[in-house]
């Protein structure tokens, strides 16, 4: 068998597991959002927290839910990160430095992960473990909370009082009925293939040739199933899931890259559910898969294509690839990792080819919907969706309307807002690094590659990502600093405009649907949306991607 | 303005309970629950696939290591004992400069690009030395024969694997070094490459620490 039929397959077996799992994880977790319910463990953590979970919220209290939430566990992991040195099971490793820690609190809170660190040397058990993996949890759950939120925005047609819920009730069960239970299963079929897990600090073996070696022991199993689960990204080893410790086999790779789309595909479902249209949520899920099915095709054909000269001297595109994966597997998982916010890498994406490393990028910069994070793909999503309607209904001068409410000029700019932040975002900081003396002496590579280097980190930062064109020194100040305020920008300022959004629909009373009304639910509108994601993201970043990757991928 | 402060303080005071109990439950129980399942259903896994030769540990199975001789003196970069198979370059893997007291593997890329010219050289002098190290007397590699695998590093610097071509590729070598035919080594290579998983998941691989080990373990015996 050729390796691009066994790639062709293997992309075939995963879109029949994601099919598999679709109605049963979406209907599930639209029951875990309705239900009046509680489980006797959560009323526990109710009471730990002092919060009534049956108290519905109007946006801005939603908001200063998710608000304090973070600002907390930035504020927590950061100090538990400055106490490491002093701190017991930290296996001696000395407290990070000030801007380390701020960069590193900042991206696992904003559910980026993005590392200036290496992992083996710089987290103890009780950082990786208590701090930066219970993130991974919450982080999602947050995610998804204000999903759910933009969701009943849509789906609450009677009260019109602009109610969205609970923020505790939502982040709780998300945790205790979503995340915990799948990430369970998974970490033990992980750990059952050879993923580590234990506690026994740093190991030491023989070798072959004699003498001995050292490596991390850790809870690597437990942290691996949410890192991909969650679309966090943050690998316990330097070289993420490439590590032989994180991802040891084939079928590995293959039940991780399961994992990173589970839930952002299902959550389609779920809305679909919500808004008492399964078709709806079908429209959605056809727009993504549309996206990513494209995006998985462009990079299995640039990557065996292998152009470039070292690639093309050493007779394939192995450079920073692991041989038990392969080219077409390490191109599913590339696009898998930067069309949602995961940005755990299997290969390293900096060595791929030109066009290889614009791929990624560009499925970034599509703001990551496809099917994009757990919670901000499918907000991500509907926010553009209300952007096409409004641009169907420009074309026929209709009002447009979505899901039966009226698409009005407050709902445009709070929509218009929330597509611009992410672009400013990384346009200006390429900018202000570009034209800074210092910054550029971080590139590891020069010219073109030298720039996307830095066009990456901001793009992968702002979008809350967490991968990166590593060969960038991003451990100096400039970096960890600027890099950590685009990852804050990048995450909250669109929550607020989605929850802005979110509370106007739900104050408004649903229009009938009439013979003029824009069909949500047919295969024309999933059209419309992906034309509408494609022409908004290329208008907003031709000119970047020209200088870096497509000056790249043509020169060779 | 008093009451506003008030609450934003309840408010942080929930949050910081939320985060608290949160923690106790993904930070504390669930990684102690899989840790506890681990080492009870498969300890060896779960502790690093660890393997052994003569009745000693010799590294583990998924950890790719290096098969060189002894620095000479004034040597800087070792040169590889070209007595046992040898595994991909690993020109990506980084130093330990924080916690010194300790001697760990930094797993790492080159995150070389394709057009860069360090790599490129990288490239032509691996292949160079693949050809010199595996033509012996009558077995001429040519160049075309040499696989991308044999003169690219890995993603983690640490790939366990060589693809079955690069494996082939040495069998010559490794007869001649060891005083075995080249049926005796070229049957080993076949017993040790593991095909794709279910016949499409993966691709095909040998590898190098359980190939080196059956070897040493042919050459005691003959």
């Amino acid at each position: 068998m050729s390796p691009v039929l066994a790639g062709v397959l293997q992309l075939l077996a995963l879109i029949a597991a994601l099919a598999l799992a679709y109605v049963p994880l979406g209907n599930y977790m639209a029951r875990v959002y309705s239900s009046t319910t509680h489980w006797r463990v959560e009323k526990l953590i109710y009471k730990g927290i002092g919060a009534n979970p049956d108290a519905e919220m109007r946006w801005p209290a939603y908001l200063r839910g998710v608000l304090a939430f973070s600002l907390i566990g930035v504020l927590f992991l950061y100090a538990l990160q400055r106490l490491q040195g002093v701190l017991p099971g930290s296996l001696g490793f000395a407290s990070i430095d000030p801007d380390q820690a701020f960069n590193t609190a900042v991206s696992f809170v904003t559910n980026t992960n993005w590392q200036s660190y290496y992992g083996e040397q710089a987290m103890g058990h009780v950082v990786q473990t208590a701090g930066l993996a219970v993130q991974n949890f919450v982080s999602a759950a947050v995610g998804m909370a204000v999903a759910v939120a933009l969701v009943r925005g849509f789906a609450r047609s009677r009260s019109r009082t602009g109610e969205l819920g609970n923020f505790w009730t939502d982040l709780v069960r998300g945790v205790t009925r979503v995340l915990v239970p799948l990430a369970f299963v998974a970490a033990v079929v992980l750990a059952a293939r050879g993923v580590i897990q234990n506690f026994s600090g740093i190991h030491e073996a023989g070798q072959f040739m004699g003498g001995s070696q050292q490596w991390n022991g850790g809870a690597v199993a437990s942290q691996e199933a949410i890192k991909e689960l969650g679309t966090n990204g943050g690998g316990y080893f330097n070289a993420n899931s490439a590590h032989p410790f994180e991802n040891p086999t084939p079928f590995t790779n293959l039940f991780e890259i399961f994992l990173i789309l589970l839930i952002p595909f299902s959550l389609t479902r779920t809305f679909g559910v919500m808004v008492g249209s399964v078709k709806q949520g079908y429209a959605v899920l056809a727009a993504m898969a549309t996206v990513w099915l494209g995006f998985t095709a462009l990079m299995m054909w640039t990557e065996f294509a292998h152009h470039g000269p070292a690639l093309e001297l050493a007779g394939g595109a192995t450079e920073g690839k692991e041989v038990r994966f392969g080219i077409g597997a390490s191109s599913i998982f590339a696009v898998a990792t930067t069309l949602t916010s995961t940005g755990a890498v299997d290969s390293l994406h900096s060595s791929f080819t030109g066009l290889g490393g614009g791929v990624t990028m560009l499925g970034m910069m599509l703001g990551e919907i496809a099917p994009g994070g757990v919670g901000s793909g499918l907000y991500g999503m509907l926010v553009m969706a209300v952007i096409a309607v409004f641009v169907a209904g420009l074309m026929v001068g209709r009002t447009p309307e979505y899901l039966g409410r009226k698409i009005g000029t407050r709902e445009i700019k709070f929509a218009a807002c929330y597509l611009l932040i992410t672009p400013a975002l990384v346009l200006t900081f390429t900018a202000a690094a570009l034209a800074l003396p210092t910054p550029g002496d971080s590139m590891t590579n020069s010219g073109a590659h030298g720039f996307s280097e830095i066009l990456y980190a901001y793009t992968s930062a702002a979008n809350n990502n967490g991968s990166a064109f590593a060969g960038l020194d991003a451990d100096t100040q400039w970096f960890n600093t600027t890099l950590g305020i685009a990852m804050l920008l990048g995450r909250f300022l669109p929550m607020v405009f989605v929850l802005a959004l979110a509370g106007s629909l739900a104050q408004q009373k649903p229009v009938p649907v009439t013979a003029g009304t824009l069909r949500t639910e047919k295969p024309l509108f999933s059209g419309l949306l992906v034309g509408n994601v494609l022409i908004v993201t290329g208008l907003t970043y031709f000119p970047a991607l020209a200088l870096g990757p497509l000056a790249e991928g043509l020169a060779a | 303005m008093n009451t506003s402060l008030t609450n934003t303080a309840r408010l942080l005071g929930a949050a910081l309970r939320a985060l608290l109990v949160l923690t106790l439950v993904t930070g504390v129980l669930y990684p102690l629950a899989v840790t506890g399942i681990a080492q009870g259903l498969f300890p060896g896994k779960a502790n690093g696939s660890e393997i052994e030769a003569d009745g000693e540990v010799v590294g583990s199975s998924l950890i790719g290591q290096s098969y060189n001789l002894p620095l000479g003196e004034g040597q800087e970069t070792p040169e590889p004992d070209l007595k046992w198979f040898q595994g991909r370059p690993q020109n990506g893997l980084g130093t330990n400069s924080v916690n010194t007291q300790y001697d760990l593997i930094l797993s790492g890329a080159t995150n070389r690009s394709a057009d860069n010219e360090e790599l490129v050289q990288w490239v032509k002098d691996a292949r160079a030395a693949v050809i010199e190290d595996n033509s012996v007397p009558g077995y001429t590699v040519k160049p075309s024969e040499v696989p991308a695998d044999a003169v690219t590093s890995s993603g983690s610097g640490l790939d366990p694997h060589i693809s079955p071509e690069y494996a082939d590729l040495q069998v010559h070598r490794v007869a001649e070094r060891n005083s075995l035919t080249v049926d005796q080594v070229r049957q080993l290579v076949d017993q040790h490459t593991q095909n794709r998983t279910l016949g499409f998941i993966g691709e095909p691989r040998v590898n190098v620490l359980e190939l080196n080990i059956a070897l040493k373990e042919l050459t005691a015996e003959s």
